[in-house]
């Protein structure tokens, strides 16, 4: 355990100073919302599209940090380091994918107000609480995933494409389910109760993904 | 070694298919809304269990690799993949003319089991490009696996998805308990799916036997030119290309 809290504090450390991942990923989803604003050519969403628009953002940026994750550990040699270390080395996957939900959370304080702001037709506040549930669910999916696939494409030749290649077919369940349990809450109307499934496919994908991420982390990681 | 009763299944799978396309063409009843163009569901809905099928082989295969260390079994599930995904493209095209035929439109966004095999097929459309970016070969064949059994867990993990998000429009064929079709269809779909099991085997003991002796040539040549220097590559999905030429006497 203190392996992995040593671990996520360089990692969130190097990133207060170097400010690599986080500044970049704000921006680029607030620059996304600003293009959905042209490109459907509304100036304010409401229910399905607007769901559809956040999540898609949220995701899209998520990719940015994806890409970054653990571009340092091998330009730097943090691999051949931690490989020395006699320690678990799920550790490594533990810590970066808390790195990574930090990161998105992080990103999402910048980007839900944003999105509110500039896009949302209806109040937020309603929403608010369920609404920040529904995205803890799918940030963790999205970090496990995250995580497991810059793992996986950091040793190829052509990593910045193949992240986000592998990443976003494996998040559609996370969209399917974060969309579909957001609407209700964004509607004109007012928000309305969410679907008690979507919450639990959610929490189902983010248990299913960690247990394999657990299992297969290690094997990414001999040399 | 995989050449061994390659001749018998070759032709135990011809006859499969062959009697399974005559069951479709003479016996099986033309459905009665969808009249002669329900047919293709004998060849599409067994393209897309045999590739469903092979993609979740691949991934055990790939818990062996993973386990036994033993590269053959990397070699394996590369291979069944692979297949996989060229049935893959026949299914999507296949569920693409079935759709315009019976709806209307080539693309139905409200049918989830055609919606879920493009997300998978997506997906593994991404394995060769991933493998093929790795160059040491054991990375390769241990990162492959890695990849083969989160995608082989995600294969059953995304229908449900999809699944739910959906409501049903359109009856489905091919239910839980086979439905409501006569048993002149479902005999007739049977054939056809056992016919396409075989296909694949076959194709799969080709593929195996033909990177097999690839191989073994490989080393037959390195030897003949005294080249003790190149390490044996090993079994590896790496196409034999790489290998070095026969050198000129």
């Amino acid at each position: 355990m203190s392996v992995v809290a040593a671990l996520l504090r360089k990692d969130l450390l190097l990133e207060l100073r170097t400010k690599e991942s986080v500044p970049a990923m704000a921006l680029f989803s607030v620059t996304t919302l600003v293009i959905f604003h042209f490109g459907l050519d509304r100036a304010s969403l409401a229910g399905d599209l607007a769901a559809g628009v956040l999540w898609v953002t949220l995701l899209l940026a998520a990719m940015l940090g994806v890409n970054r994750l653990f571009v340092s550990e091998r330009e730097q040699g943090g691999f051949d380091g931690f490989l020395l270390a006699p320690v678990d080395r799920s550790a490594l996957l533990v810590a970066k994918a808390a790195a990574l939900f930090a990161y998105l959370v992080a990103v999402e304080v910048v980007a839900v107000p944003a999105f509110a702001v500039l896009l949302l037709g209806p109040s937020p506040w309603p929403a608010l609480p369920v609404l920040t549930g529904l995205l803890l669910l799918g940030d963790i999916g999205v970090a496990v995933i995250g995580t497991l696939v810059s793992a996986l494409a950091i040793q190829t030749r052509a990593r910045d494409l193949i992240a986000p290649l592998l990443a976003l077919p494996l998040l559609v369940p996370v969209v399917i389910a974060g969309t579909r349990g957001t609407t209700p809450l964004l509607l004109e109307s007012g928000s309305a109760a969410v679907a008690l499934k979507w919450p639990l496919i959610l929490g189902l994908y983010d248990l299913i993904f960690a247990l394999i991420a657990y299992a297969v982390f290690d094997f990414l990681l001999e040399d | 070694m995989y050449g061994k009763g390659l001749r018998t299944l070759s032709l135990a799978s011809s006859l499969l298919l062959t009697a399974a396309f005559g069951l479709v063409f003479f016996y099986a009843p033309n459905d009665a809304d969808q009249g002669f163009v329900q047919k293709i569901f004998y060849l599409h809905v067994p393209m897309a269990i045999v590739a469903l099928g092979g993609f979740v082989a691949g991934g055990v295969m790939a818990i062996a690799h993973l386990r036994t260390r033993d590269r053959r079994w990397d070699m394996r599930s590369y291979v069944a993949i692979h297949l996989s995904l060229v049935l893959a493209v026949g299914v999507l095209v296949t569920g693409s003319i079935w759709a315009r035929a019976a709806w209307g439109h080539w693309w139905v966004w409200n049918e989830p089991m055609l919606v879920s095999f493009l997300i998978i097929f997506l997906l593994y459309a991404c394995y060769q490009p991933l493998r093929f970016s790795i160059e040491d070969p054991e990375r390769q064949a241990r990162y492959a696996s890695v990849f083969a059994v989160i995608a082989g867990a995600f294969v059953p993990l995304n229908f449900l998805a999809v699944r739910l998000a959906q409501a049903y429009t359109h009856p489905r064929v091919l239910g839980t308990t086979g439905g409501n079709m006569p048993g002149s269809m479902r005999l007739t779909g049977l054939v056809a799916l056992i016919g396409m099991v075989a296909l694949f085997v076959t194709l799969w003991k080709y593929e195996m036997t033909s990177k097999h002796a690839g191989q073994q040539l490989g080393a037959l040549r390195r030897k003949l030119a005294g080249d003790e220097e190149i390490l044996p590559a090993g079994p590896s999905a790496t196409p034999t290309a790489t290998l070095p030429a026969r050198p000129e006497a």
